[in-house]
């Protein structure tokens, strides 16, 4: 009993302190979120939780290349499409501990691209499908005057991206910006953007079909 | 896929049943994945006539690969566009990697695989060098405005070469807000490159800055106003040309 008396005020003005800390640490955490979110100069984009450390490929061992084999091939209209399904090369997903088993060798043929020059066509205004370019959709129009392509359009193309009207309002401090020069060719592998221009081939192709 | 497709081999081991056999892989890949040709799987698919749980076991694990790709790149990347399935964003880049993984197991060490400008690349070039990378000028395709020095690793672009897109800051009337043209992701693999280019291009502005935070990954982005934006680790890809 006495003890729990002479307990009670200490254990009282103990709470009170509790009270006090515990009020401090969430009163400094609310301003620095304040604080943070008034400063933060990225806004909306948080960077996504992604683990994608899958190193591909042995060392290069730079050893002296005495000779090289090299076959470029592009699209060719003269092969015939392989008419046989070929049963699955590769099963599993692409790391680099994979083992597919190697496709049984079938002609090669890939979906021509337009010839823009070929032949001639006949006069008027043809248009192209939608295509879907994954991020947009691209629809092409094509005039033909003479039996000469003179006018390509775009009746559609990737415009209503919510990103694309995104507004470049954040600063970017860390990263580099510099103007395009450009440069000598001396490379053996050119890497260019090709979404868009499948698209417009494919549409193209499909508008051109109709004028022959 | 409807794409020219190079390979390039420097070791000397390399036959014409190694070109045949990875061009064949290619065929194989577009007859099943092509949205442009009707009797392909996805074709199939996407007209009811297949269920995906009954399709073959790259079909399925391309759609799985594709909807783990959509939650990483937060939502940027959907397969799925007015009711149609189209893969072809992850299955290029998907195919390369497997080809060159071909020609790993079967020992070679200096190659690169391209499809469409994206490329898995390993070893050294003709030269015994690095690889020599063009970036393509998106105003003008016969330019580079950019030359890179990479071995072991894929390097993929993704982008447009159309004009437009003439969109105004509504905090800032009379700002011009010039639109990205194109992406380069330069990534330990070229599904990896390939996948976070797509989605980071779709983000507009804060593409660059999504790859920024990807770690192993550089990008260059091109906008309208003819400047290029890069990550901080990019530079030490570039190849400084030689003053002559």
């Amino acid at each position: 009993m006495s003890r729990n008396k002479s307990n009670a005020p200490s254990s009282f003005s103990r709470g009170i302190r509790k009270f006090f800390l515990s009020a401090f640490v969430v009163f400094s955490f609310v301003a620095y979120t304040v604080h943070e979110r008034l400063t933060s100069t990225n806004p909306g984009l948080s960077p996504a939780p992604i683990t994608p450390d899958t190193t591909t490929g042995q060392d290069a061992l730079g050893s002296a290349p005495n000779s090289q084999a090299q076959a470029s091939v592009s699209n060719d209209p003269a092969t015939t499409p392989a008419t046989d399904a070929p049963s699955a090369p590769a099963t599993n997903a692409p790391a680099p501990t994979d083992t597919p088993v190697i496709a049984p060798p079938i002609q090669f043929s890939t979906p021509t691209a337009p010839s823009l020059s070929q032949g001639t066509y006949k006069d008027g205004t043809y248009t192209g499908p939608e295509v879907n370019v994954f991020y947009g959709l691209v629809q092409v129009q094509a005039t033909v005057q003479n039996g000469k392509i003179t006018d390509v359009q775009f009746l559609d193309y990737p415009h209503d991206r919510r990103t694309s009207q995104q507004i470049n309002n954040f600063a970017m401090p860390y990263l580099q910006q510099e103007a395009l020069q450009v440069q000598s060719a001396n490379v053996q592998i050119i890497s260019g953007a090709t979404l868009t221009s499948e698209g417009f081939s494919m549409s193209l192709q499909n508008a051109l079909a109709t004028a022959h | 896929m409807g794409m020219p497709v190079t390979l390039e081999v420097i070791d000397a081991a390399a036959d014409e049943a190694l070109f045949d056999d990875v061009y064949g892989y290619f065929a194989y890949v577009d007859e099943k994945f092509s949205t442009y040709k009707e009797q392909s799987e996805i074709s199939r698919i996407n007209r009811g006539e297949l269920k995906l749980e009954e399709a073959s076991e790259d079909m399925r694990l391309i759609f799985e690969l594709a909807e783990q790709t959509r939650v990483e790149a937060n939502g940027y990347f959907d397969i799925r566009h007015k009711g149609i399935c189209d893969p072809s964003g992850i299955v290029k880049g998907w195919a390369i990697l497997n080809a060159a993984e071909m020609l790993r197991q079967k020992g070679f060490e200096n190659y690169y695989v391209d499809a469409g400008g994206d490329v898995q690349i390993h070893g050294k070039n003709e030269q015994g060098e690095k690889w020599r990378v063009g970036i393509r000028n998106p105003f003008n395709m016969n330019e580079i405005v950019k030359v890179l020095s990479l071995t072991d690793c894929g390097v993929a672009t993704s982008g447009t070469y159309m004009r437009g897109q003439h969109i105004y800051n509504p905090k800032n009337e009379g700002q011009l807000i010039t639109d990205i043209l194109s992406l380069t992701v330069i990534g330990p693999n070229i599904y990896d490159a390939d996948r976070f280019a797509t989605a980071a291009f779709a983000m507009g502005w804060a593409g660059i800055d999504f790859i920024e935070y990807l770690p192993g990954f550089e990008g260059y982005m091109i906008d309208q106003g003819k400047q290029a934006t890069f990550t901080t680790g990019f530079t030490r890809y570039v190849l400084n040309e030689s003053p002559n």
